[in-house]
């Protein structure tokens, strides 16, 4: 938490001790209205028997502007309070945001993009409400329950004693309801999960449930769930009902003793006015007590949450750009792998073994074996995703590690497994990050990812609107779009990474052919699960565990290596081949 | 597939209010002697409340007439008095603790019933239903709406109907004490809360505003997360950071008015109160001139009224916006409970046990929407033990055909007939029970290997899991894992996707269904496990009437009847070798895939 207020700015700290003195001047204004009370009672309660009117008005008057001096005083500190809490979470929220962009893959893994997100917008609101709520009772209780002991301390033992006894009771009713309560919140936070578990479950699988007339077994698993989270809940709510009678019971109870006690020592009329003020000074001194335990009771949450941020904005970029800036842009480049080895971190099996392979300028370089064989992480290795863990890749004779990150991206035209949309138009999706093409640019590689048709059909052609995740156009057409995004940006290294199979045979080929007359001088790297696919590649590279076990042409592999055999057959029938 | 409905961003009008709330207050009908018991322990808490003051002000009385004549303190009156407060105290205490007993006790079982009837729902609505909607949106209905509901009505149930007693009854002391007075702290809160009022009115902008901006940057954080690699690998990051840091700002300025206006409520409520007290001073003091030292009394028991008078204001105003959050999720709640369901077949009597497996389609019509019609008269005829592929390009309804099947939905016009028999004579529970599926998605649930397989089956035996594990040939793997048939299936158990379609074959193999649908079932797979479960599935048809759903064409060459389906219409039908000789649709999708 307090790691989290250092990216808090000057202007905050200034703003800060402003709203430290607005507090305590709202603190000596609130505990000095008593004092006008008091004077007025005093004049009620004279033993003259006649009451000076302007006694009476002169001190109303000056409880009003007390009254409106601590609505003034609580303004301001609000003012600042919703200002600081509001500028921090800004704040951590461009930071973060910031931070996020910058990682890798890896990084990203280690979080999960879930986690990530939850982490940028909801724990930062979490630790923004905390802030607003308790940053100024966090200053004003213990001000205030300081000052206004102070200020009855030595009117009367027996009275402070009923005061500190209703504190004492409050504590232990608090404390009460606290113990019991608070293992059964922790437990509805799994029972809820357990709850959204089996119905989900019943949702993804309604075909197998009514095919299996499996219903009521569904139903059952359901009640007893739902029985668990309601008995939870049910204790959970009766103890924390005894709060709000408890707390008034105390009020109450304190409110009597004083008077009852009154009715022994108060020997004046003066007693009998100081008797008043003091009801409203223990009054304040509970309620601050109150706010200090409320502030203690909220404070875990927000410190989760300001622990999760923490851990995000604490994690060190495993991926540095290098200062290679590859002036040189001639449309062609080479790849090179030399003794490729990669693991996850943390992890003690290697991913990829041992890799070595050169792509010449203008190669079509396939990758094909079973899942979990290596493929998308080794394309991953050119963009710098991931980095070698042994070995090293090379792009023109130079090692990836030492490209500047933003020269490296430019001789890249990268399309992921699934076609990945921002909400915008058609245009902006096409022209997207730092390419500046122009219309015919954009034109022709909607024209070659094969997406002409489909874009001409929408009601503004090019500037159709994309929703966000583009969920208003088909997952064939997404992956469509990212390819003609990567088409637009005429890149040296075209990387595809199982991003046919979302297409049907017909169109895969047809822009495949595309492609290759459009962009015959760009390496292309492709994963794929089709032989088809990849059939006329250059170079194919079959992967099984990890380990390159076959390197070559269709036709040579065919001959040479049984992991291609095994998968060629599994789709072909031997006449095919 | 019919297209999803999002449904649009709900807002509370007045009319809706009632109609949601009048629904909740049908639904919590036979709760009406609880609700009512707590409403009267409310009530006599109420007059406990309001007796208090009253009788503080005997003491105060008590104690400054003894002052000011220089009696003698009436020490018993007070202890009389004082040991009478205790009473009330401690029974008020113990009436608003039974009442919170109470309301938690009702609400926690109107949630929970809740549930429960949504989950039951789930099983009585039609599957278009949940091919329409979001899994999402009935999951948050589920849990996130009923919460609400059920934390609302906690909270302001009781508290409701006591404040609206406490202000009436507080009213009437107030009156019956004296009217000056009365009317002196009714202008001051009616002044205050007035300008409150006004206040909030105004500021009301801020918080949607706040709200739209929130939702602005979670989207815009979504995207750009999920599309993490696209923006990096695009040099993308200033254009998003650019946009972001727009909205973040947006969202700063919102936040903090929006932020400030509640913060300031409070305060502004204590000031209400202070108000009115200076101003019940005033008068009272003026009052108090004219008419005595008796008046004193009055106007310290006037100090509490103006508490307690102000205090319910404000608690009816919190319970209504509380209320107007539970009728929004009420309103959810109740659309999803009186979605039609599928029609009630206990009438049909027929029942259809052991069948050979002759299928008919004669002229079937179907669409997702009436106005569009996906299957334009479908026959086909299919005898005992076929097996039949169905293929086509997308959307040409393969899958669609599966749901006619299995009467996840009714054909429009047309008939299906199984030995003869149409599936509309009988239940559709019997017609499930006499098809075995496989589909795509590898649907688990989170339970042992055992349970997964015996699926709904208790009588199954563990000797005919193992068999049917052995045939489609997952038992030794079952056996390597530490616990056997009995691990646990779960998100950290690793299973892989082959291995997990492995077990739904097993699990059908165990059912034992007379007729087999295989939709897609190795799409999700690689090619060589799909060998494997090619193998596992070939065991599963044998003597079986099959239905066999594929994107990769060589799964399927082997299928007695292959019928090539192209919007909605079979445009050829033979065996792979026929149509191959024949060159049509089924030769051109099926060369497709080597030509170059």
């Amino acid at each position: 938490m307090f790691k989290l207020l250092r990216n808090l700015k000057w202007i905050d700290y200034l703003f800060f001790c402003v709203m430290v003195g607005f507090i305590v001047l709202q603190v000596w204004v609130d505990l000095k209205l008593p004092d006008y009370m008091k004077a007025i009672t005093n004049e009620l309660f004279n033993e003259t028997g006649t009451i000076n009117m302007g006694v009476i008005l002169a001190n109303g008057g000056y409880m009003l502007a007390c009254a409106v001096g601590s609505l003034g005083c609580a303004v301001v500190v609000h003012f600042f309070t919703a200002n600081i809490s509001s500028r921090l979470s800004f704040n951590l929220r461009g930071k973060i945001y910031n931070k996020i962009q910058n990682f890798s893959l890896t990084e990203i893994n280690k979080f999960s993009t879930a986690s990530l997100i939850t982490r940028t917008t909801n724990d930062i609101t979490q630790v923004q409400m905390f802030l607003s709520m308790g940053l100024a009772c966090i200053i004003k209780a213990p001000i205030m329950a300081v000052w206004a002991i102070l200020k009855i301390l030595n009117t009367s033992w027996q009275w402070s004693t009923a005061t500190a006894v209703a504190v004492g009771t409050m504590f232990l009713i608090i404390f009460f309801v606290v113990v019991l309560a608070l293992p059964k919140f922790k437990k509805i936070q799994t029972l809820t999960d357990n709850l959204n578990r089996v119905t989900r479950e019943n949702l993804t699988g309604i075909r197998v449930v009514r095919a299996s007339n499996a219903e009521d077994f569904q139903n059952e698993k359901f009640e007893a769930s739902n029985n668990a989270i309601t008995k939870n809940n049910l204790f959970a709510s009766r103890v924390m009902g005894i709060m709000g009678p408890g707390i008034n019971l105390i009020m109450q109870g304190m409110s009597l003793a004083i008077y009852w006690i009154g009715a022994y020592i108060v020997k004046t009329s003066e007693g009998v006015s100081d008797m008043m003020v003091f009801m409203s000074y223990s009054v304040q001194v509970v309620m601050a007590f109150m706010l200090l335990i409320m502030i203690f009771i909220l404070m875990p949450r927000a410190l989760v949450s300001a622990r999760r941020i923490n851990q995000v904005l604490s994690t060190t970029d495993s991926i540095v750009s290098g200062s290679f800036m590859a002036e040189s842009f001639d449309g062609k480049a080479s790849v090179e792998f030399k003794g490729v080895s990669f693991k996850y971190p943390d992890a003690d099996e290697y991913v990829l073994k041992d890799i070595s392979f050169v792509a010449n300028e203008g190669e079509t370089v396939a990758f094909i074996g079973s899942t979990g064989s290596g493929k998308s992480t080794l394309i991953n290795l050119i963009p710098r995703l991931y980095d070698a863990t042994e070995g090293e890749v090379l792009i023109d004779g130079v090692n990836v590690k030492e490209y500047n990150l933003e020269a490296l991206n430019r001789k890249i035209g990268y399309v992921p497994q699934r076609g990945v949309l921002f909400s915008g138009t058609v245009r902006g999706n096409v022209n997207f990050g730092d390419n500046n093409a122009d219309e015919d640019t954009i034109k022709s590689a909607i024209s070659v990812a094969q997406a002409s048709n489909f874009v001409s059909r929408m009601t503004d052609g090019l500037d159709s609107a994309i929703s966000q995740g583009g969920t208003n156009v088909s997952g064939g057409q997404k992956q469509r779009l990212s390819i003609a995004r990567a088409v637009a940006r005429k890149p040296e290294i075209f990387i595809f990474d199982d991003s046919f199979s979302a297409l049907d045979y017909k169109t895969d080929r047809k822009l495949r052919t595309a492609l290759q007359k459009h962009t015959a001088s760009v390496t292309k790297f492709i994963v794929a699960q089709r032989i088809g696919t990849i059939k006329d590649a250059d170079k194919i590279i079959v992967l099984d565990n990890g380990n390159m076990v076959g390197m070559g042409t269709h036709d040579q592999l065919l001959k040479t290596c049984g992991v291609y055999q095994e998968i060629a057959l599994s789709q072909l029938s031997k006449e095919e081949l | 597939m019919p297209p999803i409905k999002i449904s649009a961003t709900e807002k509370t009008e007045k009319g809706t209010f009632k109609k949601s709330m009048a629904k909740l207050i049908r639904y919590c009908k036979h709760e009406w002697l609880w609700f009512a018991l707590s409403i009267l322990l409310g009530a006599v808490a109420v007059v406990f409340q309001i007796i208090g003051p009253n009788k503080i002000q005997d003491i105060t009385t008590k104690i400054s007439v003894a002052i000011k004549f220089g009696l003698p303190m009436d020490i018993d009156g007070i202890t009389q008095i004082a040991l009478f407060l205790v009473g009330i105290y401690a029974a008020s205490v113990l009436l608003s603790y039974m009442q919170n007993f109470i309301t938690a006790t009702v609400t926690q079982r109107v949630s929970k019933n809740l549930r429960l009837d949504i989950s039951k729902k789930t099983n009585r609505l039609p599957l278009n239903y949940f091919d329409t909607h979001l899994h999402g949106d009935v999951l948050s209905r589920v849990t996130n709406d009923v919460d609400t509901i059920g934390q609302s009505l906690n909270e302001s149930v009781g508290t409701l109907f006591s404040s609206i007693l406490l202000f009436v009854g507080v009213l009437i002391m107030m009156f019956v004490t004296e009217w000056i007075m009365a009317l002196t702290v009714i202008a001051t809160t009616i002044l205050g809360f007035g300008f409150s009022v006004v206040f909030m009115a105004k500021s009301q902008k801020y918080f949607n505003q706040n709200q739209k901006h929130l939702a602005e940057v979670n989207a815009h954080i979504e995207e750009t997360y999920s599309g993490h690699n696209v923006v990096q690998l695009f040099n993308a990051k200033q254009q998003t950071g650019k946009e972001f840091d727009s909205i973040n700002k947006k969202l700063f300025n919102s936040g903090w008015k929006s932020q400030f206006i509640s913060g300031v409520m409070q305060p502004l409520m204590g000031f209400v109160g202070n108000f009115g007290y200076v101003a019940v001073c005033i008068v009272g003091a003026v009052l108090a001139s004219k008419r005595g030292i008796e008046y004193i009394g009055v106007i310290s028991a006037f100090m509490i009224y103006v508490r307690l008078f102000s205090n319910p204001l404000a608690q009816i105003a919190q319970c209504l916006t509380r209320l107007q959050s539970a009728s929004a999720a009420s309103k959810r709640v109740f659309e999803y409970l009186e979605a039609e369901e599928l029609p009630d077949e206990s009438d049909k009597t027929l029942v259809l046990g052991n069948v050979k497996g002759d299928v008919d389609f004669q002229n079937v019509v179907f669409g997702y929407n009436p106005n569009k019609i996906i299957i334009k008269d479908f026959s086909a005829s299919i005898k005992a033990g076929q097996k039949v592929a169905i293929v086509g390009p997308t959307g040409a309804g393969k899958t669609t055909l599966v749901n006619l099947l299995m009467r996840f939905y009714e054909v429009n016009s047309g008939d299906i007939k199984i030995d003869g028999v149409s599936v509309k004579d009988i239940k559709r529970e019997n017609v499930h029970a006499l098809f075995g599926m496989v589909l795509q998605d590898t649907w688990l649930f989170e339970g042992t290997i055992k349970e997964n397989l015996k699926y709904n089956n208790p009588a199954v035996t563990d000797q005919q899991v193992v068999d049917a594990c052995k045939k489609v040939g997952i038992d030794h793997f079952i056996q390597t894992l530490s616990h056997g048939y009995d691990t646990v299936i779960d998100d950290a158990c690793n299973l892989s996707a082959g291995q997990k379609q492995l077990l739904t074959i097993a699990r059908t193999m165990i059912a034992d269904n007379p007729m087999m649908i295989l939709d897609e079932a190795t799409s999700s797979v690689d090619t060589r496990t799909e060998v494997l479960l090619q193998q596992a599935m070939d065991k599963v048809m044998e003597g079986r009437t099959s239905f066999i759903i594929a994107h990769r064409l060589s799964t399927i060459k082997n299928a007695d009847l292959i019928l090539v389906l192209k919007d909605g219409d079979i445009v050829e039908k033979g065996n792979h070798q026929e149509l191959l000789e024949k060159g049509g649709f089924y030769a051109d999708l099926y060369n497709s895939q080597f030509e170059e």
